[in-house]
Formats: structure tokens, sequence, C-alpha cells
């Protein structure tokens, strides 16, 4: 028999044991996130994170023995973002109808996406480097990451920042959308899916069906607008 | 289920090699989406199972960002360091985008229903 310290060590370095931990933890920030009554600002994914990143370092784990076990859900963000086809079709009629609305508030959302974050980042002081990592952020993470490799930029630095704008997109999103008074599902899933990609279609998923396929289009749209505009506009400035 | 699923996994296959072949600097995934968006186009319908499937990944979508998410503990350094530019840039960018896209897509949708 080992004793169960041994058998701790060798659990630990072993892909089920943070394969387990991510669903625990996102179990408990999802049980957080009911209580209190579906406020948008218990984000699960971020309370999720929070509790990862508090037991690797408690462990003294770094990231890619964590990854290890974690890419097994990770993988499946490829065949999730393939679902959002089902949810596009449903909504198909309402999409089409307003093909004109949605392309011109697309591009528009996207370009204001660029422009504001290179220009607040900036305003305060940021590198070119850092102008680089941050100018593709409201793209879904690995077009954003390519792009900012192209601009020189840091990619892993770029994916961090990818989801913090999903997050915050998610928590304050629906806050921001009910103090401008837009109730339309669909011109709000689309808001979300512009500015804050998977994880804002995530959470308009939850919310409604509209805004999700809505959100879901404007994430595929927006990784297309992003990859096109952002090296031009980058050109014209640096 | 598990034919639905190898589906979506052919329809993402599809899309990674379209990507790779022709150098597109879309995701795979995305492409994919678009191509079973094509098939249900032509089939004309949805599948039940398609749909099941589907939404069983699609409620579970939250959960498939935090591997990701946990990646932000490499980077406290450096995030500590320009703190205040990427914070102010997300926040800033973050909100308007959301308040423009959305004001603009009622704006639009308002002036044509009008006429």
């Amino acid at each position: 028999m080992n004793s169960i310290q041994e058998t701790w060590v060798y659990l630990n370095a072993s892909p089920l044991f943070h394969l387990t931990l991510t669903m625990v933890a996102f179990q408990a920030a999802t049980w957080l996130f009911e209580r209190g009554g579906r406020n948008p600002l218990l984000n699960p994914v971020l309370g999720a994170v929070i509790v990862i990143v508090l037991v690797l370092f408690a462990t003294n784990t770094d990231y890619a023995t964590y990854f290890e076990g974690a890419q097994f859900v990770h993988f499946l963000l490829g065949p999730a973002t393939v679902s959002l086809a089902i949810p596009l079709y449903r909504q198909w009629d309402r999409v089409r109808g307003s093909a004109f609305a949605i392309g011109a508030s697309l591009l528009t959302g996207s370009l204001v996406a660029i422009l504001t974050t290179v220009g607040t980042a900036w305003l305060f002081g940021g590198s070119e480097t850092l102008l680089a990592s941050i100018a593709p952020k409201s793209a879904t993470a690995p077009v954003a990451m390519a792009i900012s490799e192209d601009l020189g930029g840091l990619p892993s630095l770029t994916a961090v920042l990818v989801i913090v704008s999903g997050i915050f997109g998610a928590m304050f999103g629906p806050l921001l959308l009910n103090l401008i008074g837009v109730k339309d599902w669909g011109a709000r899933g689309l808001a979300v899916g512009t500015a804050s990609h998977g994880i804002g279609t995530a959470r308009a998923l939850q919310v409604n069906e509209t805004a999700g396929a809505f959100s879901g289009l404007a994430m595929g749209l927006n990784a297309i607008a992003t990859a096109l505009l952002v090296p031009i506009l980058w050109g014209l400035f640096f | 289920m598990v034919g639905y699923f190898t589906l979506i996994l052919v329809c993402q296959l599809i899309g990674e090699l379209v990507v790779g072949t022709f150098g597109i600097s879309i995701p795979g995934p995305v492409v994919g989406m678009l191509v079973l968006f094509s098939l249900l186009l032509m089939r004309g319908k949805i599948p039940k199972g398609l749909s099941k499937t589907a939404d069983g990944l699609l409620q579970a979508m939250s959960l498939l960002f935090v591997p990701a998410g946990a990646g932000v503990m490499m980077h406290f350094k450096l995030l500590g360091e320009a703190l205040l530019p990427l914070s102010a840039a997300l926040i800033v960018s973050t909100s308007m985008t959301i308040i423009v896209t959305a004001l603009m897509m009622r704006w639009l949708n308002r002036a044509g229903t009008d006429e």
C-alpha cells in the first residue's frame, strides 16, 4: 500500500486531477451564480478562474501541467463553435430580415473596438508591443493571437486580454444595455458578440436564444472584420 | 448523438483544412460553423439528434473558456506593470463597443421599419 501522500503526488501530476479541478471549480462558481439570482457580476468563468489560479499557486503547479488535464475541456471549444450554426439556423429568418443593419452595426462596432482600444492604451502610455497585443482583443482568441503576432505583439498576452474583455462584456454588457434602454434581443446579442466574442455568446445563450444566435453570428463576423481592419488601421498609424 | 457529434467534428475538420490550405486568418471552427450552417440550409431542417448534441455543447460553453482563462497566471507580472493602460483600454473599449453596436442596430432597424 502507498501512503496517501505518495498517491497524492502521483495524482497531482495526472491529467485527471486538473480536469476534475476545472469541473469542480466551475460547478462551485455556477452554484454561486445561481444562488446570486444569476447576477452577471458573479460571472462563473471569472469565479472558476480565480479558484483554479489559487489552487495552482497553492500547490506550486505551473500552467503547462494544469493544461495537460484541462485541455480536454479546452478542446471542446472547437465543436461548440461549430454548433453555433444551430441557433443561427433557427434564427435565420430574423437575421436575413435585418442583414443590412447587422452588417453596418457590426462594421461600426468592430471599428470602435479597435480604435478605442488602441487609443485608450496609447493615452495611458502603453508601449507599441502592448498596443499590438491589445488591438485585436474583441476578436475570438485564435484570430486575435494571429493578428497580434503579425503586428509584433505577444500572442499569449493577447489570449489573456481577449478572455478578460470577454468576461468584462459578459459581466457589464447587460447592465450597459439596460442603461441605454436597448431591449431588442437581436441588438443586445449582436452588441455583446461583437465586443465579447465567445464568452459573451455563452452568456447570451443562457439568457435568450435570439440573443445567443445574434451573438454567435457577431462573433464569427467580427473575427473576419478584425482580421481585415486591424492590419489596415495599424498601417495608417504606425 | 455519437453520429451528430461526429458530424460536428467533420465540419470542424473541413474548416481547419480550408483555413490551413488557403492561409485564411479566420479560425477553423468558425469556417466549420459556416459548413454546418450550409448543410442545414440544404437540408431545410435541423435533425432532432443534432439539436440535442449542439444544445448540450452550447449550454456548457462558458465552462470551455475556463482553461484558457487560467492562463492569466502566466502574465501577472506583465499585467501588473501595465495595469493602467490595459485595464483602461479594456473597460473603455468593451463598453463603447457594446453601446455603439447596440444603438446602431436599434437605429437601423427603426429606420427600416418606419418606411
